[in-house]
């Protein structure tokens, strides 16, 4: 029924007027292209607040293996070995990257070339992160619409689109796995749920291709790989046992497990890992499953098809835990990894493997952080789960799980919070959409009674309508109340999320900002300075040691060989580096002459009071350091336990490397008024050791704000 | 026991009885994955024989063949005029499917033989 204001429209623009359909369908159209926009606009500060470049360490690879990919092709990027990084051994990169981020960039430089936009690589690099957020908006609202309707969707698509633990690591500049990999996560588990609800061989054969679009993209497929039959092990256990179950699962691990195969770094993973023997042991189960449903269809007889069933569940139990046990004892079926099983064993990777514990993303995640990146959907969040266990179906088993799953890891590990981010918006929805509609139903309802009452004659009813004529509007004015109240909170949440995003999420890292002493901005350069300096002034196969944090920096700017980088594989030659900063100048020096070592860079932050820097991770240097060499002892460097490096520091951290080098003619330098000269602004403390002498190296280049040092190491002398 | 031998003879009677009275069709698809298996077993048994290098090829062959069987069965399923669940699906969408994802399969393990 149209609303009469329109029939005073002139007769042309009459045409013009929709049915309550049509208007769904366009308000509905309109929220959603505003969410899409919204969603890439909202990470794009850094990029109008200092300029289109690549943030942080890890993007840096993945920038410089785009460029490889779109200057030398596929099959070179297949093949490709590197050996300008972890000199002398080398880096089978081919072999060792999940090319996923890497070839969906090059497609899209592809594509907008091929319709004559000449963007350079590292615009596309930069904004790919962006635009997998606005797709992923698109993605929740469908799989907002699967679970419970329409209006959820628009709301999941709305959360998801500002969600901080989602912005944190897709931001415009951040051009990391995670941006593409949430993505295909959120894809293929839409697919999936939706191939569970039509039984459709076409939907489960999807949810494979994005399965393989996930294993591609980043190492944390092995969370589908587990929820999933996770949730169909559930679905089993509480009767929920379907044909469309069987038909959606086993299509999608067949031909997923296979696509997965084809990428190098995963091999034959699928089949011999640990990790991911729970989704063979499922599809075995539903092999069982199909096989009894049938014969009970067949046989349409009670006691002879409990006999059966009997005789098949001993068998099947028997040979299961046999194959299980012989895998995992002869060792066939690898272990859980290091990097998974601090999952489930939290405290495991401080005692057994101090490189993973020292990555600041890998700790246990604070209440703080928690309202930080998830704001009110944190108590939306239980609400949701109470209206998904009230309409239980399928689809809300997966969320449910899916949920509660991801919440408890991203307790155990930060980083994880962007996996919790998708879930924790859709049931947050959830709640939202049906709260809200509740409400607006009552206050509907109530505005329509009235009148309906006013037409009864009847004493008896008409004195019944009339008490309950006194509560209504009561009920009215406090669902209106409500609404406010919600509408409120959604807009503090947006408040909230904008402001998160600018203040904390959007910074570079390689650029650092700063307020000077009159308010204005001042910003520091050093690391592009220093990389530049490195490329413009080093020969050519110069090979630089630094920690591993800066490894993909300077092999992507500074285009000079490095000795570790961020990628890790090879602990021992991490623990070599180490033990060379650890060490006093001349032990150092034979170190540094075995790698073939010219130059050596360390970053400093004393005189800009920068405390991400090598003296402030010096300490792990010299943990990683003495886990493979037993020399190399903790205590040494500390006081009583404590680490200091002022006058009371102890001996052997006076006069270690990465002191000397960090500290080389800093005792001239006045950093602060009022302070003696070689007072250390981040530590707080004048600095022991002033009076530094080198004697195998020489100082090549200092930044302009002392951040990064750079040393050349001289050659041996003629006469030994 | 007798009564569990002559349970058990009563099962397979009973169940070669209700199975003789399934449509020609799914018998058809019965016969295609019981030949299926049987070549995967014997893929089995030869990589006993002579050892599992190259590990991809016998995974592809092993796989392809667990791969169509599975294919099958959900084909069986979804044109079984008897199941309710799949009434609205018309058969031809249902080979089609099967047909679809059959040629992904032999696709992705052609690129995996190696």
């Amino acid at each position: 029924m149209a609303p009469p204001a329109l029939d005073s429209l002139p007769a042309p623009l009459r045409s013009l007027r929709l049915k309550t359909k049509q208007q769904e369908l366009l308000l509905r159209v309109s929220a959603l292209a505003l969410i899409y926009v919204l969603a890439f606009a909202v990470r794009l500060f850094s990029v109008l607040r200092y300029e289109s470049m690549i943030h942080e360490f890890d993007p840096y690879f993945n920038y410089r293996t785009t460029l490889f990919l779109t200057e030398n092709g596929f099959s070179e990027f297949w093949n490709w070995f590197d050996s300008e990084s972890w000199y002398p051994l080398g880096r089978v990169v081919g072999g060792t990257l999940f090319p996923g981020l890497m070839v969906t960039a090059a497609l899209l430089h592809r594509l907008l070339h091929a319709l004559s936009l000449a963007v350079h690589i590292r615009e596309v690099c930069v904004l790919t992160a962006p635009f997998f957020a606005a797709n992923t908006t698109l993605v929740a609202y469908a799989f907002g619409r699967e679970i419970w309707d329409s209006g959820a969707g628009l709301v999941a698509a709305a959360l998801i689109a500002i969600v901080p633990g989602y912005i944190s690591r897709s931001v415009a500049g951040s051009y990391d796995n995670e941006g593409v990999a949430i993505f295909a996560l959120l894809l293929t588990f839409y697919l999936f749920v939706r191939a569970v609800n039509t039984g459709s061989l076409a939907w489960a054969l999807a949810s494979a291709f994005g399965y393989f679009y996930m294993v591609s993209a980043w190492g944390g497929y092995v969370f589908i790989i587990n929820l999933i039959p996770l949730y169909v092990l559930v679905l089993l256990v509480t009767g929920r046992y379907s044909q469309r179950l069987y038909v959606a699962y086993n299509c999608m691990y067949v031909l997923g497990m296979l696509l997965a195969m084809q990428i190098r770094f995963v091999g034959f993973q699928h089949v011999q890992s640990g990790e991911h023997m729970a989704a063979m042991g499922v599809f075995f189960l539903l092999q069982v499953f199909f096989f009894l449903d049938w014969v009970q269809y067949l046989l349409n007889d009670a006691r002879l098809f409990k006999s059966f069933l009997r005789i098949t569940l001993t068998c099947v139990i028997t040979v299961g835990a046999l194959a299980l046990g012989i895998g995992t004892a002869s060792g066939y079926i690898s272990p859980w990894t290091g990097r998974f099983y601090s999952l489930l064993d939290p405290t495991y990777a401080k005692d057994h493997i101090p490189i993973i514990a020292s990555v600041s993303e890998h700790q246990p995640t604070a209440w703080s952080s928690f309202m930080f990146d998830f704001h009110i959907l944190l108590f939306l969040f239980p609400a949701g789960l109470y209206f998904c266990f009230k309409r239980l179906s399928d689809a809300t088993i997966f969320i449910v799980m899916y949920g509660l799953t991801s919440m408890y890891f991203a307790g155990v590990m930060v980083r994880l919070i962007l996996v919790a981010a998708p879930a924790v918006c859709l049931i947050s929805a959830i709640a939202a959409s049906a709260t809200i509609k509740n409400l607006t139903t009552l206050i509907r309802t109530k505005s329509r009674s009235p009148q309906t009452t006013s037409g009864k004659t009847t004493g008896s009813k008409a004195a019944a309508k009339g008490a309950v004529d006194q509560s209504l509007p009561f009920q009215h004015n406090a669902a209106i109340a409500l609404l406010l109240g919600a509408f409120y909170l959604l807009s503090r949440y947006a408040i909230h999320c904008t402001w998160v995003t600018s203040e904390a999420y959007s910074s570079p890292s390689i650029v650092l900002a700063a307020r000077g002493h009159n308010g204005g901005r001042v910003i520091f350069d050093d690391y592009r300075e220093a990389y530049y300096w490195l490329r413009q002034n080093t020969p050519p196969d110069a090979k630089i040691m630094s920690w591993w944090d800066y490894g993909y920096q300077i092999t992507a700017m500074g285009n000079r060989t490095v000795i570790v980088d961020n990628n890790t594989w090879n602990n021992t030659h991490i623990a070599t580096v180490g033990r060379a900063m650890s060490s006093y100048e001349d032990e150092a020096y034979e170190i540094m002459q075995s790698l073939d070592v010219n130059y050596v860079l360390v970053v400093f932050g004393g005189v800009t009071g920068y405390s991400s820097d090598d003296i402030n991770k010096f300490l792990w240097m010299v943990r990683i350091g003495g886990g493979v060499f037993p020399v190399i002892k903790e205590p040494d460097y500390l006081v009583n336990g404590e680490y200091r490096i002022d006058k009371g520091a102890a001996p052997k951290m006076l006069n270690c490397l990465m002191y000397k080098l960090c500290y080389y003619r800093f005792g001239e330098l006045t950093t602060e008024y009022g302070k003696p000269p070689g007072y250390d602004r981040v530590r707080g403390v004048e600095i022991g050791n002033k009076d530094i002498k080198l004697e195998y190296l020489e100082e090549a280049f200092t930044t302009s704000n002392w951040i990064v040092r750079i040393y050349k190491v001289k050659p041996p002398k003629n006469r030994s | 026991m007798p009564r569990a031998t002559s349970d058990a003879k009563l099962l397979i009677q009973s169940l070669g009885k209700a199975y003789a009275a399934t449509p020609t069709n799914l018998k058809i698809i019965d016969l295609y994955v019981v030949f299926v298996v049987a070549t995967a077993l014997i893929q089995v048994a030869y990589m006993g024989l002579v050892g599992s290098f190259p590990f991809n090829s016998f995974l592809s062959g092993v796989l392809s063949c667990i791969g169509t069987a599975v294919l099958a069965v959900c084909l069986r399923i979804q044109v079984n005029k008897d199941n309710k669940e799949f009434k609205d699906l018309p058969p031809e969408r249902a080979f089609a499917d099967f047909v679809l994802c059959n040629l992904v399969l032999h696709l992705v393990i052609m690129n995996f033989l190696g």
